[in-house]
């Protein structure tokens, strides 16, 4: 089977600063991947970067989705297809409602259907029903806006869904909501999952495929979710052995090619 | 469309041609010797140095007066087909089967149909185009006339005082509340054609009316003038509110003075949007007289290419324990201009005042430019004063947040856009926030940030 998600090798450039390098993922189908890495190792670029942030430039490698070549889409091409980005810190915007955003984005549901699947959305996150028409991610906690992404994430159904800390900020009723919710999407939808966290308590509620190591700019180390065990009890140093270890043998290849 | 002029007096102005509007209206002694006297004052004011810039008007270059028809028309199958034809392009039938309590609409400058509800009438109101009203209220109308804004006041106010003609006459008895708001719709579409417009209202003691005034014009080659005098009595414990939407083809000068003076406890409110027009200097003001008067002034100007929206707010607390508020929001793009001009005067002795002012810019492109001119002149130390002020671009991040989600960038920009103006669109009727919105969609369609 051919992955949803096909990143291989990946260079990704901003202000002529190189953020991510040799950076390779493959995400299928229902698949929950988890990355988790220190501050400053790429992790939110790598999810801007696919979802097509205008600042972030792919100059080495190549990023597929459904074997559709990413790089020349604009966002609104690849939410089309089925892309999704949770973010870190969701853009207030005042006088634009929830309601208003997702009837510019779901066309083909008709209105009376799109407010009753909101609604039932809200509900679920536990939001009361004004969220829909007051300002989105205005005067909203932290918290709010978390559950106010996974709404959108509800509404729109995507193939993949990318959460850049979504459990950062808030308290553990939300994150069980949260969670929840990950975990129906991925049965009921077969939606598929790159979350970002810094937390492993995350781990406690979700059963993810794969667990990804990222320092640097790139991915040092993947395993199952046992890794996320490992790095609570060792923390980040362990990591950076092997990924200097790898960034050693790698040059030495290239000399002895040289 | 032809002109259907049954009167129309030569390009230019001479005293000689103010003589003839005067006669032709055959109005009384006092009324021409205000337009002369107005008109001596129009040549000795100095163009404003200012603001926008004026210096390609040819005051010489303009028609002052026109008549299309003999008579004011009163009902509506009187009026011609002709401009019916014009209102049914304006969708205005449809707008007042629904909302209108009144219709005074203005078709080249002079009223030719005017309806107003029987009920209206029985409680005393008085809604008539302003030629009637000199005409028929005379002892009213001679009371309030020119008292707000003087012809002095400044250079287009005296050549509105000369040349004045149509607009609305509107007088609210005491304790009366007229419910629905009292429209009027006007348009020009004669080339050149300069609209001077009048009006004046009298809210009587606890009385309440929303006026609105929406302005669309045709699209025409040279320039255009349209200089309108507004002003406004609010007695004790009186509520008005004079809504404009204004939207002039992007030829037209638009300079206008409008005026409010509110006693005891009364309300003003000025709702303001200047959307069309080459060139805008308007900027209403409020004069709180006696204690207990509020202003509340929303103002809205967009400016596309080559237009410059020079928008803002007055108020001048005389009284003590008087409270104002602006809101000014502007959005420039491409080549357009916005500037906010604001003037908030505290008189010495007006203790306890309450002010607060924002204004707020948004801009798209490289070239687009918003400034603010903020004057406050604080006589009294016991006020309390707030100004906020902020520029904004649309910023990548919101964009990207809202394509992200799949709404097409243009898309996003029209919600953005529409957010930022929300609070000023949300004190609009109905038909007119509708309106509204579409107009300024349309204006943003295509725009690259």
């Amino acid at each position: 089977m051919t992955p949803l998600l096909n990143i291989r090798n990946l260079e990704v450039t901003s202000d002529r600063k190189k953020i991510i390098q040799q950076c390779s993922l493959h995400i299928r189908k229902g698949e929950v991947h988890i990355i988790m890495g220190p501050n400053g190792s790429g992790k939110s670029t790598l999810c801007h970067t696919i979802m097509g942030h205008p600042q972030y430039r792919v100059t080495r490698g190549s990023m597929k989705f459904n074997d559709v070549n990413l790089q020349k889409l604009s966002p609104t091409e690849r939410a089309k297809l089925g892309l999704f980005l949770a973010f870190q810190y969701p853009q207030a915007l005042p006088g634009v409602s929830l309601g208003q955003v997702m009837r510019a984005t779901a066309h083909s549901m008709p209105l009376p259907k799109l407010k009753q699947a909101l609604q039932n959305a809200l509900q679920s996150m536990q939001l009361a029903e004004e969220f829909a028409t007051r300002s989105l991610n205005e005067h909203a906690s932290g918290g709010e806006k978390k559950r106010l992404e996974m709404v959108q994430l509800m509404l729109l159904k995507p193939k993949l869904a990318i959460l850049d800390e979504i459990d950062s900020g808030i308290d553990i009723d939300a994150l069980k909501l949260i969670t929840q919710a990950i975990n129906e999407q991925r049965a009921q939808q077969k939606t598929s999952f790159l979350i970002i966290t810094h937390y492993p308590r995350l781990l406690q509620h979700l059963t993810p495929d794969r667990v990804h190591i990222m320092m640097h700019g790139r991915i040092v180390h993947s395993g199952d979710s046992t890794l996320g065990k490992q790095l609570e009890q060792e923390g980040y140093a362990a990591f950076e052995y092997t990924h200097k270890l790898t960034r050693t043998l790698r040059k030495k290849q290239t000399t002895q090619r040289d | 469309m032809p002109e259907r002029a049954v009167f129309k007096a030569r390009k230019g102005l001479n005293e000689k041609i103010i003589q003839q509007i005067s006669q032709h209206k055959q109005e009384p002694q006092w009324m021409r010797e205000f337009r002369l006297q107005a008109y001596a004052l129009f040549q000795k004011k100095p163009m404003p140095r200012w603001g926008a810039d004026l210096s390609a008007i040819d005051f010489s270059d303009i028609y002052y007066y026109l008549k299309p028809t003999r008579q004011s028309e009163k009902r509506w199958e009187d009026v011609p087909s002709e401009i019916k034809t014009t209102f049914d392009r304006l969708g205005i039938p449809q707008a007042e089967r629904k909302y209108l309590a009144g219709v005074g609409a203005q078709y080249e400058s002079e009223v030719v149909y005017h309806s107003l509800q029987k009920h209206l009438e029985k409680k005393g109101v008085i809604f008539v185009d302003t030629d009637t009203g000199l005409r028929k209220y005379s002892k009213i109308f001679k009371k309030y006339f020119g008292t707000v804004v003087p012809p002095g006041d400044n250079k287009f106010a005296a050549l509105n005082s000369a040349v004045w003609s149509g607009g609305s006459f509107l007088y609210v008895p005491q304790g009366v509340h007229v419910d629905l708001p009292l429209q009027a719709y006007f348009r020009i579409n004669a080339e050149k054609m300069g609209q001077f417009e009048r009006t004046l209202i009298i809210a009587e003691e606890g009385s309440s009316v929303h006026y609105v005034e929406g302005c669309t014009a045709s699209t025409y080659s040279s320039g255009s003038l349209h200089s309108a005098v507004v002003e406004i009595i609010v007695k004790r414990g009186a509520h008005v509110r004079y809504t404009t939407i204004q939207n002039w083809a992007k030829n037209v000068y638009n300079l206008v003075t409008k005026r409010a003076v509110a006693y005891q406890d009364a309300v003003m409110e000025w709702v303001d949007g200047n959307l069309g027009s080459f060139k805008t200097m308007k900027y209403p003001s409020v004069y709180l007289m006696e204690p207990g008067a509020r202003a509340e002034i929303l103002s809205l100007a967009f400016a596309a290419d080559g237009q410059h929206q020079d928008a803002g707010g007055k108020v001048i607390h005389v009284a003590p324990h008087t409270s104002s508020r602006i809101i000014s929001k502007s959005i420039s793009k491409g080549t357009g201009r916005t500037s906010y001009r604001g003037l908030l005067k505290v008189h010495r002795g007006a203790t306890d005042v309450k002010s607060r002012v924002v204004c707020d810019a948004l801009m798209f492109g490289k070239y687009a430019r918003s400034d603010t001119y903020p004057t406050i002149k604080i006589d009294e130390l016991q006020t309390q004063i707030e100004h906020e002020a902020s520029v904004s671009k649309i910023r990548d991040e919101q964009l990207f947040y809202l394509t992200s989600r799949g709404v097409t960038e243009d898309e996003a920009r029209g919600l953005i856009v529409n957010g930022f103006i929300e609070p000023i669109v949300k004190e609009l009727p109905m038909e007119y926030a509708v309106e509204l919105n579409r107009l300024i969609e349309m204006e943003m369609e295509g725009s690259v940030g």
